[in-house]
């Protein structure tokens, strides 16, 4: 079975550009719109990696992996940052939340996939 | 699997991003500390900004940067929010706008101006000194050089925005050190085989250089040194204070200029369906016209079903009744559902109102309050889109016309501040939109007279005030001695009360003078499928808008015979006239023995219609006249029965309007 990501970004055309590069990969996606829609998909299923925006309403992204590493069923899961912010301080802050990886809007697809599947090891 | 176009994707969502940012604004505008408005524009501005980057929309990804700059600074407490700054985004927002519609344009000079107008702003909220310091930092050079695994490129790590991101840290010369690369046989192009040098001007940390390769330092080999501290000067307190005195004057001037226009205070209640409105984006996006398709399908299978239950009514099989009743029941539902579907709420359409009002109240000079009232009212989307102009158009003529300047109203005895409100609300199968002011109402001599001048009335005909009022919707009518701007121009109310005809709506207008006027559109909600009364006169079956009948009589010979020559029924103690629409279609057929009477009334002004038969109640799904009938008034449309035949549908307004006027001459004749 094709490993299964979560990507959470307020922003449709992000989701879609995302989500349009990974299943073109292969993967399966399950999409969140902010950090707690992210929440309540982790607590409905399981995925193998997360890509989040940051910087979003209701739940931001590093509050949502502050949550989701307290969930002891995704505590492992890899996280990838796909964000505008290129701020230091907010990567450090990522980095201590858990973050595997990092990726500055505006991307490039493919590099997206490339860091996917370094991050899943394929 | 196929998916949306991603740009059309983005320029959706940067409408809606640019609504957000606009209502925020609008927000802002009226409580400069609110916090959560502050964060919500800085958010929609930053998505704006990714995405539009993400997409190759470069110019507006720029543009939005030194906005989302400033907002930020606002967020982080830097710069508190001032109305200049917020009137600067605003203008700013709608160039944002056609940087998303028109990317290719050329679009360089109005940026520039924009963004020298948001300096001004920024650098004039600025509390003097305080945040100075920051500016004029001290700054380091420092030598860096790295490189790389020599499998970081396989491995997804890209070293270019490495690179970019030093650059964003200060001056930054960079050399790439190619020593390393082998010979071509020797060369894999997959390896990575460069290191770099580079000189860093920063006024940075290290540590902020250090995160920069915070994602690939486990396998990387990084050294840092620091060659000088360069300007250690500039802690002093007198170089500090140079830049800015010499800034001072600069940014002081735009903000005294804007001061007297910026005190119209917009004050619109934050719309209680925000949450909401929010939420909605998270629904599955449906292409309109997609939608419309669906509609079709759904018209053509009650059609299909009103011929199968026409059909099951004639035979005596049972079972096939009992399927038609069931088919019959779905249709129905199906049709609701679809109705529903079709439904947006009004916020949308009111949210635009926030800024008109708030550039007209700037263009006018005049202090406007906006209130708006039920937004959660859901109206067909089809119907909300052809609303748009005629209500730009009556709020314009509200603000422009109705309402007094401060000055005018403080001598009247009233607030200085005009007061617009906006409602709707839903009765039975309509939705009634109203736009009220407490202006100085509408002048009726003045309408009188511009009517009498332009010969739209006899000089001695008595007319009720709202045949006067109606006058105002007569094309070339207008009585404004100024030609402003924003109306006086004489278009525009007649093309009001067209597209509200188109609607099958009907305007109502109540004024008081000195206290204001309210204009009333009753639109039915929606366009496609309406509930009909199928009646027959003659041969022909027509169908009457459910909505627009208030009852049946029988209309018996001897009442028949007595009411020739004139044309009235006594309806419980009021006289209705009636028109015969045997008479009025020629039909030349004997007329049954009992004629009925169908009472149809626009609200206000009712009229009997005597047809010949009643047939019941009838789904109608509503087909347009071809372009040959396009004049024929008598008839908004036309539907299709459950045998195949074709029937009219009557158009209420006309027919009221046609049973006034014949009331009106028969009046005038004594």
């Amino acid at each position: 079975m094709s490993a299964s990501i979560l990507t959470v970004d307020d922003s449709a055309s992000i989701r879609l550009t995302t989500r349009v590069a990974l299943s073109n990969a292969g993967y399966q996606i399950t999409e969140a719109v902010d950090g707690m829609d992210g929440i309540a998909k982790l607590n409905a299923g399981q995925f193998d990696l997360i890509v989040t925006d940051l910087n979003m309403p209701n739940m931001d992204g590093l509050t949502m992996i502050r949550e989701l590493r307290k969930m002891p069923a995704h505590m492992g899961v890899p996280v990838i940052f796909l964000t505008t912010e290129s701020d230091n301080e907010m990567k450090q802050q990522a980095k201590a939340a858990g973050a595997t990886g990092w990726l500055t809007k505006p991307f490039d697809p493919e590099s997206l996939v490339k860091i996917v599947r370094k991050v899943l090891g394929k | 699997m196929s998916f949306p176009d991603p740009i059309a994707v983005f320029r959706t969502e940067a409408a809606e991003l640019l609504e957000q940012i606009e209502a925020g604004l609008l927000d802002l505008n009226v409580n400069l500390g609110d916090k959560d408005q502050i964060d919500a524009v800085f958010r929609g501005l930053h998505t704006l900004k990714g995405s539009g980057a993400m997409f190759g929309f470069e110019a507006l990804a720029a543009f939005t940067h030194h906005c989302e700059t400033a907002f930020d600074r606002v967020r982080k407490g830097e710069v508190p929010a001032t109305q200049a700054l917020v009137t600067a985004v605003l203008e700013a927002k709608d160039h944002m706008r056609a940087l998303v519609e028109t990317p290719a344009g050329d679009h360089e000079a109005t940026s520039e101006a924009l963004l020298a107008n948001l300096r001004a702003a920024v650098d004039g909220a600025k509390s003097p000194g305080v945040h100075q310091a920051a500016d004029v930092p001290a700054q380091t050079l420092f030598k860096i050089r790295f490189s790389l695994p020599q499998n970081a490129m396989a491995n997804g790590t890209n070293p270019l925005p490495l690179l970019d991101e030093l650059r964003e840290l200060g001056e930054c010369t960079i050399v790439a050190d190619r020593s390393a690369i082998p010979s071509l046989d020797l060369l894999s192009p997959t390896d990575l085989h460069i290191s770099w040098n580079v000189e860093l001007l920063t006024s940075q940390p290290r540590s902020a250089i250090e995160d920069v390769f915070i994602f690939v330092m486990d396998d990387m080999q990084l050294e840092i040194t620091a060659v000088q501290a360069a300007t250690a000067a500039a802690k002093s307190p007198e170089r500090q204070e140079t830049p800015i005195q010499a800034a001072e004057p600069v940014a002081a001037e735009p903000v005294a200029v804007s001061a007297p226009r910026v005190p119209a205070p917009v004050t619109a209640a934050p719309a209680p369906t925000d949450a909401k409105a929010s939420k909605a984006s998270e629904n599955v996006r449906v292409p309109a016209e997609k939608l419309d398709e669906l509609m079709d399908r759904v018209g053509e299978l009650v059609i299909a079903q009103s011929r199968l239950s026409q059909l099951a009514g004639g035979s005596g099989d049972l079972q096939l009744r009992a399927v038609s009743e069931d088919v019959e029941r779905l249709s129905g539902e199906l049709r609701d559902t679809m109705m529903v579907l079709r439904m947006v709420p009004v916020t949308q359409l009111f949210g635009r109102f926030r800024r008109l009002v708030h550039d007209l109240s700037h263009e006018t000079g005049k202090v406007i309050e906006l209130v708006t009232e039920g937004e959660s009212t859901e109206v067909d989307k089809s119907v909300i889109e052809r609303l748009a102009d005629p209500l730009v158009h009556l709020v314009r003529n509200s603000c422009d016309h109705g309402l007094e300047t401060p000055d005018e109203r403080r001598a009247a005895g009233k607030p200085p501040a005009g007061r617009i409100m906006l409602s709707a609300r839903q009765q039975a199968g309509e939705v009634i939109i109203t736009i009220k002011d407490d202006g100085r109402g509408i002048n009726r001599e003045r309408v009188r007279a511009k009517a009498e001048a332009s010969g739209l009335v006899q000089p001695n005909a008595t007319l009720s005030d709202q045949e006067l009022y109606q006058l105002i919707f007569q094309p070339g009518f207008s009585t404004a001695q100024q030609v402003t701007n924003l109306s006086g121009r004489g278009v525009g109310m007649d093309v009001v009360k067209r597209t509200i005809d188109a609607l099958r709506g009907t305007i109502n207008v109540i004024s008081h003078p000195g206290e204001g006027s309210e204009i009333s559109l009753a639109i039915p909600l929606t366009l496609a499928i309406i509930d009909g009364l199928l009646v027959r006169v003659g041969a022909g079956r027509y169908v009457i808008p459910l909505s627009a009948v208030e009852e049946c009589l029988e209309l018996s010979i001897e009442e028949d015979m007595r009411s020739r020559g004139r044309s009235f029924i006594s309806l419980r103690d009021s006289l209705v006239p009636f028109l015969r629409l045997r008479d009025l279609f020629r039909t030349g057929t004997k007329p049954d023995p009992f004629q009925k009477v169908v009472v149809i009334s626009t609200g206000s002004e009712r009229v009997g219609l005597v047809v010949d038969q009643i047939i019941g109640d009838h789904q109608t799904v509503i087909k347009a006249m071809s372009k040959l009938h396009h004049d024929v008034a008598t008839f908004s449309g036309a539907t299709i029965l459950g045998d195949g035949d074709v029937a009219l549908i009557l158009d209420v307004g006309h027919l009221v309007a046609e049973g006034q006027q014949q009331e009106a001459h028969l009046r005038a004749a004594g």
